[in-house]
């Protein structure tokens, strides 16, 4: 009979401790968010957008990681010697696991890096591990895989040098470039990363259980991961809703927990009426948006005249009435949001000025106003970048009285003419790559590279950039960049316009999510607050 | 009958043939490749992408590579969507564009030969003016325009269906409504239009003598005689509706295979617009070949030689 | 005698007289008879009325508003319907009004160009194809169906590449696959039809090919060709919008009716006269035709005549 009761009892326990679901008012640790498409790859060493870069970040773990108060921490390295001349980094690794519970090791920091630099493998973003030694060379298939500057010491030592000092190194670090892949599992079969799963071994925060294409994603939180006592999220639900007026709705239909930057955007005419609500947030982006001139087609193959354009746009009136995100008006082209320094080298709408600048560059070219070639604005199709451009050519008649035409053209065939330079002025814009001005700065180096499709070169300009390169003093090396942006804003090939604002909204109850200033988005340490 | 239906499978694959070869040396025609993308990269880096998927062979050689493939139902990788292949991406973007589809056009046509025929009993009656009123709407309001409406009032107003996204037979109905409401307007243009004119024939006054009631007279004579337009107009629209719409799948976060029309031409995914461009003309032509079936059923004094010649 | 073997007494001089007294009869022919029966369908004739008007205000509007189509007011957006502004402003504070009408021109030029051009490519290829039957007949239908194949946006594309953006550029793009379904409902029609008795009876009379065409066949096929055309005319104006909203219709500050329902779309919920005024013109152009349409096939279709 007590043993009957005990058992009763031990039933009944039992079955109260197994409830079901708490009761009403706690929240599962649970999130649902939009990443608007389904990313192209998740092969950490394949792709450079921003979607695929967002669910590896969740994935993986890297040398180094943003922490929680969005400062580099420590991730899979546990600590680094850096040698006297900048350019050799030792790297202690902790002793940490894949989700399949092989170690994490050097050799797979050593084999993952090699792979990307050699010259067959298609990874978009190969270039930016050029700042390994040879690591150039190697992708040009000048110098064999072992001369790259990367060698595992041991299980968990890793000795990486690097072509020149730089500054910023542990910041690029953190970024999926440099994340490791399974070398056991990658090495085996070339598909383990297409679907998911228990193939799609990982070492980051979540574990991507469920992955339907084109559909959504589900993540779990992983228990290998070595700080997983950081991790309260249980489950991220990833939609991949491309419409944004329809995530706009679901959101304020409860199923979404958040929408806009940087996963999606949310819908311009929205901005308007939504940015006075609380669950609304912006921050500032280190990106620019800015119009270049091809400096090899008349008439901006003079200085005074790209001045005279560039100097005419009236900025605070495009960010006030057409952007309405609180973006900043942009007098430089490296964001401020990366350096101190004196950043603005104009007056925003500076007509006189322009008037002048541009009396004196058509004196420099012979001609007078009704002479001038016809000029052509073009950008590729898309609403926000039309507003702008409509309202600028409106600018520069009243300001220059010159009839600009807008030429917009779909997607690719405004690629591809930018990059064979049948422009005259074009729509650019980007968010750097690292959190350093040289990012930004080095596109324009070299006339004839990919990047620098106005074509403009300036022998003072190279070198300086060059002797950044070098210079490990970080004052120094402030003071050698400021003076290059100098030259740049001078010269004006480009004209920049405004700086980026990412807005957002979030329920409140959603915390510690985590957006850099190059709006990467993390979200190892966030959780919903129970109230 | 055999032989008519092999030969008629010869035509397929020949016109299906045609249709690739026109359509890859079009679409390496136009400016812009696959991999250039907002940020440009460094050119060493596009040619090694070029290389690792053949696109810097001359052209004829990867005309060639594709076709063989082709033969032997490979359509390749995608280009955009690294590690993906084109058969995949068919193969899970199809069947949920078919269920769409299906349920749009069974709609369509239901409504659609209702309305009509509502319309053409009722000629210049009433009810004769408000259902073409509706059909009118159905056609001058267009779908992503539709969609949109219907989301906001339906979904989010009054919550009676879900918002978006794919998975529950709830979240299908404004999708298909939406899909539905232009070839249901048609439909019953075209079936009030055809009902009228057959009405005046003879041999429906001779039914009508004969004593028959109205509706004998509908289901037996007239739905038959009317339809001839109406399946000649759904041919090519089932091809299209099946195989998914671009707008409404967007606007409703579908996963279906409508988006990969556009996006695969916006990317310069080549092996995607091209396997699409083949799938979607293989199923046009076979609803094309059900259709010139058809009309053989409908009206017997189309002679089955007649359609698409068979005599030599 | 002359009772039981004479078929047919024409009429004597007097009593002719007499008719023409008693009858009033006006000699007539199909078109005139059509057109006072048209004018007699009073919903026919408003959608008519209407439509002309559509058209003046499209063609006169814009000459006499206030401002222009590409004027803007940053500081003055997204107003709605003020004595103003009687339409409202758009996201750039340009004035609605002017710009609908600007558009109007856009749309409804590219709608009849396109559908014109459409009904008569796709009637004759249709027709033809349907009398000359047998190997001929495959061949046209086979040719048609791969041109309708081959996606539509690598063609626009092309044709955008080599002749540049424009209005001749949509027309050029929107008609080369657009007679294809007016082709395959005349195809069937005629089909059907070329089995009828006085179609045979032609034949055998001896008349032309193209006298049965003509005369015979297509009058025949008003009803289905009426209506596809209504049909065509929205779908080349939403086919515009859709390219522009590519990048490949009408380059800024124009705008067609198609584009500013785009536009507009996003803004339903927060600024719906931008989303109302377009589409809502787009709609009763639409009814319009719709119902001149019917007007006209019930006017004209010999079948109808009973």
């Amino acid at each position: 009979m007590q043993r009957l009761l005990a058992a009763f009892t031990l039933i009944a326990l039992t079955a109260v401790s197994c409830s079901p679901p708490p009761p009403s008012g706690e929240k599962r640790q649970e999130i649902r968010l939009n990443i608007h498409t389904d990313p192209p790859s998740l092969d950490p060493r394949k792709p450079a957008d921003t979607t695929s870069s967002t669910v590896i970040r969740l994935c993986f773990d890297g040398l180094m990681r943003r922490n929680e108060q969005g400062r580099q921490a420590f991730g899979v390295a546990k600590s680094v010697n850096i040698s006297e001349d900048g350019l050799t980094y030792t790297f202690t690794l902790r002793e940490s696991v894949w989700s399949d519970g092989t170690a994490v090791t050097a050799k797979d920091f050593e084999d993952t890096w090699k792979t990307i630099l050699s010259p067959n493998f298609p990874s978009e973003f190969a270039s930016e591990l050029y700042i390994l030694k040879n690591g150039k060379r190697a992708k040009e298939n000048t110098l064999g895989m072992d001369a790259i500057g990367v060698k595992a010491l041991g299980d968990y030592v890793l000795q990486v040098d690097l072509e020149y000092p730089i500054p910023y190194f542990l910041d690029m670090l953190m970024t999926h470039y440099f994340f490791p892949v399974p070398s056991h599992i990658a090495n085996k079969d070339p598909k383990w990363a297409q679907n998911g799963g228990d193939l799609y071994v990982s070492n980051g925060p979540y574990h991507l259980a469920e992955w339907k294409h084109y559909n959504s994603m589900v993540l779990l939180k992983n228990p290998s991961y070595w700080d997983s006592q950081s991790v309260i999220l249980e489950k991220i639900d990833l939609y991949m809703i491309e419409d944004e007026m329809t995530e706009l709705s679901m959101y304020e239909n409860g199923d979404l927990e958040w929408i806009g930057s940087p996963l999606s955007s949310i819908p311009v005419d929205a901005l308007g009426s939504l940015s006075t609500e609380k669950d609304f947030n912006h921050y500032q982006i280190a990106g620019t948006y800015f119009y270049i001139f091809n400096t090899e087609a008349l008439p901006f193959t003079n200085k005074h005249i790209r001045r005279a354009f560039a100097l005419s746009i009236h900025r605070q009136e495009i960010v006030e009435n057409i952007l309405q995100g609180g973006q900043t008006v942009a007098t430089s082209i490296v964001p401020p949001s990366m350096w101190e320094e004196r950043n603005s080298y104009f007056a925003d709408a500076d007509i006189s000025l322009a008037k002048k600048e541009f009396e004196i560059g058509l004196k420099q070219l012979g001609i007078t106003a009704d002479k001038l070639p016809a000029i052509k604005l073009s950008y590729n199709t898309n609403s926000g970048h039309h507003k702008i451009a409509q309202a600028i050519k409106e600018q520069w008649s009243m300001a220059l009285g010159i009839r600009v035409e807008l030429e917009n053209m779909e997607w690719k065939v405004f690629l591809d003419s930018v990059s064979n330079h049948k422009f005259q002025i074009a729509r650019m814009g980007g968010i750097a790559s690292y959190n350093d001005p040289i990012a930004i700065l080095k596109d324009y180096q070299y006339a004839n590279s990919r990047m620098n499709q106005c074509q403009w070169s300036n022998k003072k300009f190279a070198e300086l950039i060059d002797l950044a390169d070098h210079t490990k003093n970080t004052e120094e090396r402030m003071k050698v960049l400021s003076e290059a942006q100098s030259i740049l804003m001078d010269e004006m090939p480009v004209a920049p316009i405004y700086f980026y604002t990412g807005s957002y909204m979030k329920k409140p109850y959603v915390k510690s999510i985590a957006i850099s200033n190059l709006s990467e988005i993390d979200l190892k340490y966030t959780y919903l607050e129970q109230k | 009958m055999t032989k008519f239906l092999i030969k008629k499978l010869s035509y397929l694959l020949f016109s299906l043939f045609v249709v690739a070869t026109l359509t890859f040396f079009l679409m390496h025609a136009i400016p812009g490749d696959p991999f250039t993308q907002d940020k440009a990269i460094p050119e060493e880096i596009l040619q090694a992408m070029f290389k690792h998927y053949g696109l810097d062979q001359p052209l004829y050689i990867q005309y060639i590579d594709y076709i063989k493939g082709l033969l032997s139902f490979d359509l390749g990788p995608s280009f955009k969507y690294q590690g993906r292949t084109v058969n995949e991406i068919i193969a899970e973007g199809f069947p949920v564009s078919l269920c769409l589809g299906v349920e749009a056009l069974v709609f369509s046509v239901i409504a659609g030969i209702t309305l009509g025929s509502i319309a053409s009993f009722k000629y210049l009656k009433w009810q004769d003016h408000l259902t073409m009123t509706i059909a009118v709407l159905g056609i001058s309001i267009p779908s992503f325009i539709l969609a949109t409406f219907m989301q906001y009032l339906l979904a989010m107003k009054l919550d009676l269906f879900p918002v978006a996204r794919w998975g529950t037979f709830s979240q299908t109905v404004l999708p298909a409504l939406s899909l539905a409401a232009l070839p249901m307007a048609f439909i019953a243009r075209l079936t009030r239009s055809n009902m009228i004119e057959v009405f005046q024939q003879d041999y429906v006054q001779t039914a009508k003598s004969k004593g028959l009631n109205s509706f004998q007279i509908v289901t037996r004579h007239v739905i038959r005689n009317a339809l001839l337009p109406v399946v000649t107009f759904l041919g090519p629209l089932a091809a299209a509706i099946l195989t998914g719409s671009f707008a409404v799948e967007k606007i409703f976060g579908i996963p279906g295979l409508g988006q990969w029309f556009v996006l695969s031409i916006t990317n310069r995914d080549y092996t995607v617009i091209m396997g699409t461009t083949i799938f979607y003309s293989a199923i046009l032509m076979f609803c094309v070949f059900v259709v010139d079936i058809l009309y053989c059923f409908i009206d017997p004094r189309i002679k089955f030689q007649e359609v698409r010649g068979s005599h030599d | 005698m002359t009772e039981s073997t004479t078929l047919f007494t024409p009429l004597t001089a007097e009593e002719r007289s007499l008719a023409k007294e008693q009858f009033n009869f006006k000699a007539s022919s199909f078109w005139k008879e059509g057109f006072i029966q048209f004018r007699s369908n009073r919903l026919a004739f408003t959608g008519a009325i209407l439509l002309a008007i559509l058209f003046f205000m499209a063609i006169v509007a814009p000459f006499f508003t206030s401002y222009t189509y590409y004027e803007t007011h940053l500081k003055l957006k997204n107003l709605p319907p003020s004595s103003q502004f009687w339409f409202g402003t758009d996201e750039l504070g340009r004035d609605m009004f002017t710009r609908v009408w600007y558009g109007a021109r856009i749309s409804l030029f590219v709608g009849v160009m396109a559908s014109i051009i459409d009904l008569v490519i796709g009637v004759f290829y249709g027709s033809i194809s349907a009398l000359l039957g047998g190997k001929r007949e495959e061949l046209m239908m086979r040719v048609a169906d791969i041109l309708y194949s081959i996606p539509y946006l690598l063609v626009v594309i092309m044709l955008m590449v080599i002749i540049g953006p424009g209005i001749t550029t949509i027309i050029i793009a929107l008609t080369i696959t657009g007679w294809i379904g007016m082709a395959r409902i005349v195809r069937s029609q005629i089909l059907q039809l070329k089995q009828m008795d006085f179609i045979k009876a032609a034949v055998a009379m001896g008349a032309s090919r193209r006298r049965i065409l003509l005369k015979h066949l297509i009058p025949n096929c008003m009803g289905p060709i009426i209506i596809t055309v209504t049909l065509t005319i929205p779908s080349a104006i939403f086919a515009e919008a859709f390219l522009s909203f590519l990048g490949l219709g009408v380059q800024a500050p124009i705008a067609s009716w198609g584009t500013m329902a785009n536009d507009g779309l996003s803004a339903l919920r927060f600024y719906p006269w931008r989303l109302f005024f377009p589409a809502g013109f787009i709609s009763i152009t639409m009814l319009c035709f719709n119902l001149v349409g019917d007007g006209l096939r019930d006017a004209f279709d010999p079948r109808l005549k009973s």
